[in-house]
């Protein structure tokens, strides 16, 4: 298993790009107009979870853009996803 | 490098794509019953479909000495609309005795909708029936989560289940515990924007261990890579796994899982 030095030899200015690349998507919403929506929401809910100190940060993001409900409905009322749960209406 | 991409989607795939896989070392692969991008407008649309997989498919990898196997199924998607589902299960039981035909698959959900979990337990059923291996989808992105647990709860509440013969595909770190914690096999599904990166694969290959687990490109008309189990293990060797370790997921996994069908050959 490689060492922490290794991995970051390995993989830090992939990790760095991906980190950049989210600030400026931050930057690209907030500077266009219109308005944005859960999907955005969603988003910065999961940012924070990023410095939290426990060892399964990506379990963790991936729950909180899930959709946590218990109910089942009959048939779907579309087929696709979206990468965020709908806010219940 | 030999290796078994275990869920490729060849039929929206060139011929070109066959010669690479060829060439990285691929000796079988195979293709469960999936959407096609679109709902097809009548069970016809699936016999065809299952023609293509059963006899076209087969004849193409051959040429470029891969061995192809294929899964049956009406998939997630369009088994929202339960009659029409069932007409398409009527076409199933001729193609089971298919000599490439393996199980049941890729079942499971899309939306986790009343409908799609009642035509997932009747395809569990025909599988369990004819004593067949199921492979399982878990749905995309948000619905993956929630349609993870209605599947376990689902299969759980069949008495005559073996858990061994049954892979739920698209497992993520949100959900790959309780796959594993259940006695089921997992995949791992290599994809560029959604799904695995080869990375976070590897990283759950560390934690969870490679007994029950294997990784494929799921390739099909949208972004995917066909190579993207080579990739992963190319991945896997600059994070110093050794060869034996490679070639287990890469290759002896999934040869140990499809081999409990007899039809099933390398």
């Amino acid at each position: 298993m490689p060492s922490k030095q290794e991995l970051l030899d390995l993989q830090f200015i992939d990790a760095r790009h991906m980190l950049i690349n989210l600030a400026a998507f931050l930057d690209r919403i907030d500077r266009h107009p219109g308005t944005d929506d859960y999907r955005f929401t969603a988003l910065k809910t999961a940012i924070p979870i990023l410095l939290e100190s426990r060892p399964d940060r990506a379990k963790a993001v991936l729950e909180s853009f899930s959709d946590h409900s218990t109910k089942i409905d009959p048939c779907a009322p579309f087929q696709g996803a979206f990468g965020a749960a709908r806010p219940e209406k | 490098m030999k290796y078994i991409e275990p869920h490729a989607h060849m039929v929206s795939r060139t011929t070109d794509d066959y010669e690479k896989l060829a060439l990285a070392g691929c000796e079988a692969l195979c293709e469960p019953a999936f959407w096609a991008g679109f709902d097809r407008s009548s069970a016809d649309g699936f016999f065809d479909y299952f023609r293509q997989l059963t006899e076209y498919e087969p004849k193409r990898a051959a040429k470029f000495g891969i061995r192809h196997y294929s899964w049956l199924c009406i998939n997630p998607k369009e088994a929202d609309d339960p009659g029409f589902a069932r007409e398409v299960m009527s076409l199933i039981p001729q193609f089971l005795d298919c000599p490439t035909v393996l199980g049941i698959g890729e079942i499971g959900l899309n939306k986790n909708t009343r409908n799609e979990l009642a035509i997932f337990e009747e395809h569990v059923q025909l599988a369990v029936d004819r004593d067949l291996p199921i492979l399982i989808h878990t749905p995309h992105l948000e619905d993956k989560l929630k349609g993870t647990r209605l599947i376990l709860d689902s299969l759980a509440s069949f008495s005559k289940l073996d858990r061994g013969k049954i892979i739920i595909d698209h497992v993520e770190e949100h959900t790959i515990s309780q796959v594993l914690d259940s006695g089921y096999w997992a995949g791992m599904t290599l994809y560029p924007e959604s799904k695995c990166t080869p990375n976070r694969a590897i990283d759950m290959l560390e934690i969870y261990g490679t007994e029950r687990l294997w990784m494929n490109s799921a390739c099909d008309w949208g972004h995917s890579d066909p190579l993207a189990v080579p990739r992963c293990a190319l991945e896997m060797k600059r994070r110093q796994h050794t060869p034996e370790q490679i070639e287990q997921i890469i290759y002896q996994n999934p040869r140990r899982f499809l081999s409990q069908s007899p039809k099933f050959r390398l």
